[in-house]
């Protein structure tokens, strides 16, 4: 009871009361922590090797997860709304004041803490099947908790610091499960590549955390201290003549541009699909690198603040850039999860792209259902993998009649990723996007529209080159991938449809919901700023939408399903366009020769530097002169000091010597000598006595 | 302060003890025996004992303090004498004489 009275509870919104649930959502990311440290600690005799503690753990949260969905999405429905739950407690005193930490239960939270409890579950159990045998087999569920953990705790955070250091965590989980076979020289460089590159991002990501801490005095989001309703105090003009509010969005920004493989940071992403597929699916499909979108949504304030637009206008030209520019080379790879990574990318482009054109709601609409049915994409491509042994699509073919399942969960997933409207959840969420976009700004919708012709272009593809046609590769003998992993794929399937039914344009439960958590201020400028688009269904863009898809499925069933467009008769006008792509742009050899090299040089002049002049001149040097000093001083102290101690020990010595012909033994002598003396100290007691000079104390005393 | 109540200045008291020490101290530095220097010493103890009693009733408000004070010396001295005739008992058991000139196994 004392404890908690130590609790400081801030701005409760309307004075809801809340269910024990939600107070008790803190232990939603502290279950997996805990089976992280029991399946780290006894997996390997734990029960089903570690596996089942860990999977245990993600179905607990999920059904407080499912919970909390009910009560803030079900049973507040059509009430006003459920504000937003925040708990804090002390952290570390600083200066005058503390750090606060503590979770926040909104919306956007619960949104995210489903879908990552979802997938995270259902990846957990698949991993089962797949990585059934693997030497290190109770570590992989240990990483699997530590990831869902984080980034359970980054999803309720409610201070920038909580934040981030889950924002690190899963990237450090990430690393370690991309490089988990890191036998694999492969593994082990795209693990670091990964590691290295989003730290780029993270830089700017502390940057801006630490503008607002300065200019707002807090890391708390939220609350009357909080830095969302002090964000006026950044209203300064900073460097480029660009407001610090301008600033600090465009250095979160640079976080998310790491996190969520944005474009100049996006070259670790598909080299992490060295990782096992299910961590592809959860870590870099579904849920971690939607973390970036997740902190732009979860910053908005910040952008919607800046009065500027320049920080929004940055993140929508990134996101459509990226959205194309990962498109175009999604088009030309071999590698099945490379492939769905560039997709990834493309779609993760596409959030960003609807964050930066106010399509807040609709971004996050697109990061739920994504997860959804990336994540069935990259399972059914674990479960090809698995079935075939083999990444590449120019050996597949075929596949349908051997693995039925894993193809109509695939299929359904790729529709759903292509955005075919109404029967698809990704159809919902994109033609949400593409409707913002169309009243904010045309050129995003443009590229929208054109990103999601080549989307469906290359999922189909993919699908039929692995699924389709004949068996290019008779050595394979494909077999239906095992239960346990099928039964994801099509929980998931059957998400990656439903999924889209909580956000369609006349019923929007989602918007709805989402909305309020920007709280009532900026809830006023992200209406003001959408003024006049008209809620509800928009059929132009639904029909431009459609004509895309149905464009791209065309083109690509002529192309690869029936070659009637042969375009091997293109090879000399685009060779060097197709070239181009399939080398994706060449960017990594770009940042070999520039960035890669650059840092090279750099440590190796650092290293001479140090060699020669820290090293050889400095330390060298003081070494060499301190050692010639020392031999000076020993010189000195030998023949000066000691010099100094034996003269007096020779002078005693010698006086010995002289005197010892005094000690006779005969005690007359000595008698005599006594004599001699109080006869001499008499005189000159006298003496002094009468010549008044006091040069013996006593002849004082004796007057 | 110079007389007392008999008449006789300190000085004449103190001039017989200094001859009696001198002598004494005298007899201590040439006598080569050690008997002889036993006497010596007994000499300027007395020597001591005169000037202690005469500065004792000279005070200006006299005491026996001085009386006791050779008292105790007398005593001193004859246990002074105990002891030193009992080295030079020991000293002519080891040497056969007692001659203090030769005595010179003090010196190392």
């Amino acid at each position: 009871m004392v404890a908690r009275e130590l609790f400081v509870r801030c701005r409760i919104r309307n004075q809801i009361s809340y269910s024990v649930m939600t107070e008790y959502a803190w232990l939603i990311p502290l279950l997996p922590a805990l089976a992280f440290g029991l399946t780290l600690l006894f997996g390997r005799r734990g029960p089903g090797k570690g596996a089942y503690i860990a999977i245990g753990a993600i179905c607990a949260s999920l059904v407080m997860a499912c919970a909390l969905a009910v009560e803030w999405f079900i049973a507040g429905g059509s009430q006003a709304n459920r504000g937003l739950y925040t708990v804090s407690v002390p952290w570390m005193p600083v200066g005058t004041g503390a750090i606060h930490t503590g979770f926040s239960i909104d919306a956007l939270s619960v949104v995210m803490l489903l879908v990552v409890t979802v997938v995270a579950s259902l990846v957990q159990i698949y991993s089962i099947g797949y990585m059934h045998g693997d030497p290190r087999y109770p570590r992989y569920f240990a990483y699997h908790s530590l990831f869902a953990s984080a980034m359970l705790a980054l999803v309720i955070a409610n201070n920038m610091l909580l934040m981030f250091i889950s924002w690190e965590l899963v990237g450090l989980t990430s690393y370690l499960l991309i490089g988990f076979w890191f036998e694999r020289p492969s593994a082990m460089r795209a693990a670091k590549k990964a590691f290295l590159v989003t730290r780029v991002g993270d830089v700017g990501f502390l940057a801006g955390m630490i503008l607002l801490y300065i200019k707002t005095g807090s890391f708390d989001l939220f609350g009357k201290e909080g830095v969302f309703e002090n964000l006026t105090r950044l209203d300064v003009i900073g460097p480029f003549g660009l407001p610090l509010v301008a600033i600090a969005g465009l250095l979160l920004f640079c976080g998310a541009v790491g996190k969520s493989a944005q474009f100049p940071l996006h070259v670790w992403l598909p080299d992490a699909m060295e990782g096992p597929t299910p961590v592809s699916a959860l870590i870099h499909a579904a849920t971690m690198v939607a973390a970036g979108v997740y902190l732009v949504a979860r910053m908005y304030p910040v952008y919607l603040a800046d009065a500027s637009g320049t920080a929004l206008q940055a993140v929508a030209y990134v996101g459509a850039f990226t959205a194309l520019f990962a498109a175009t080379i999604g088009l030309a790879q071999n590698d099945i999860k490379r492939i769905l990574a560039y997709s990834t990318i493309s779609q993760l482009g596409y959030m960003m792209a609807s964050l930066g054109v106010f399509g807040y709601v609709a971004a996050v609409f697109h990061l739920m259902t994504h997860a959804f049915f990336k994540a069935n994409l990259f399972l059914g491509a674990g479960s090809v993998i698995h079935g075939t042994g083999t990444q590449d699509i120019r050996e597949m073919g075929g596949l349908r009649r051997h693995m039925p399942w894993t193809y109509w969960t695939f299929l359904i997933s790729t529709l759903s990723l292509c955005g075919v409207p109404f029967v698809t959840a990704g159809g919902w969420s994109k033609e949400e996007i593409l409707a913002v976009a169309w009243h904010t700004n045309r050129v995003v919708f443009a590229a929208g529209v054109f990103g999601a012709l080549l989307t469906t272009c290359y999922m189909f593809r993919l699908v039929y080159r692995v699924f389709h046609g004949q068996p290019r590769n008779t050595q394979i003998h494909a077999h239906e991938s095992p239960r346990v992993m099928l039964v994801p794929l099509v929980v998931l399937g059957f998400l990656a449809i439903s999924a889209g039914y909580v956000g369609t344009p006349w019923a929007n439960v989602f918007e709805h919901n989402l909305l309020p958590v920007l709280g009532e201020t900026y809830l006023w400028v992200l209406e003001h700023r959408l003024e006049g688009m008209g809620h509800g269904f928009n059929a132009v863009v639904f029909a431009m939408a459609l004509g895309a898809v149905a464009v791209g499925i065309a083109l690509a069933s002529l192309i690869w399903l029936k070659p009637v467009l042969n375009i091997q008769k293109l090879q000399p006008y685009f060779g060097w366009l197709a070239r181009l792509v399939a080398n994706k742009y060449y960017i990594d050899e770009i940042y070999q020769a520039t960035v890669i090299r650059a840092l090279m040089a750099a440590c190796w002049i650092a290293f001479k530097f140090d060699y020669w002049v820290i090293d050889y001149a400095i330390v060298n040097g003081v070494g060499y002169l301190t050692r010639l000093a020392s031999q000076l001083y020993g010189w000195f102290d030998r023949t000066v000091v000691d010099g100094l101690v034996n003269l007096i020990g020779w002078t005693t010595k010698a006086l010995g010597n002289a005197l010892r012909y005094l000690q006779t033994g005969v005690a007359q002598h000595y008698v005599f000598l006594t004599v001699v003396a109080l006869v001499i100290i008499s005189l000159a007691v006298l003496v002094g006595h009468y010549r008044e000079e006091a040069w013996i104390p006593i002849a004082g005393f004796y007057r | 302060m110079n007389h007392s109540a008999y008449g006789i200045p300190i000085s004449w008291f103190l001039t017989v003890g200094a001859l009696l020490f001198c002598i004494g101290l005298f007899g201590m530095m040439v006598r080569r025996s050690a008997i002889g220097m036993l006497i010596s010493i007994e000499l300027m103890l007395n020597a001591a004992n005169l000037n202690l009693v005469a500065f004792g009733s000279y005070l200006r408000q006299p005491t026996i303090a001085g009386q006791v004070f050779a008292i105790f010396v007398i005593t001193l001295a004859a246990a002074e004498a105990a002891i030193g005739l009992a080295i030079i008992i020991n000293i002519y058991r080891l040497e056969l004489h007692i001659e203090a000139d030769k005595i010179t196994s003090m010196k190392l």
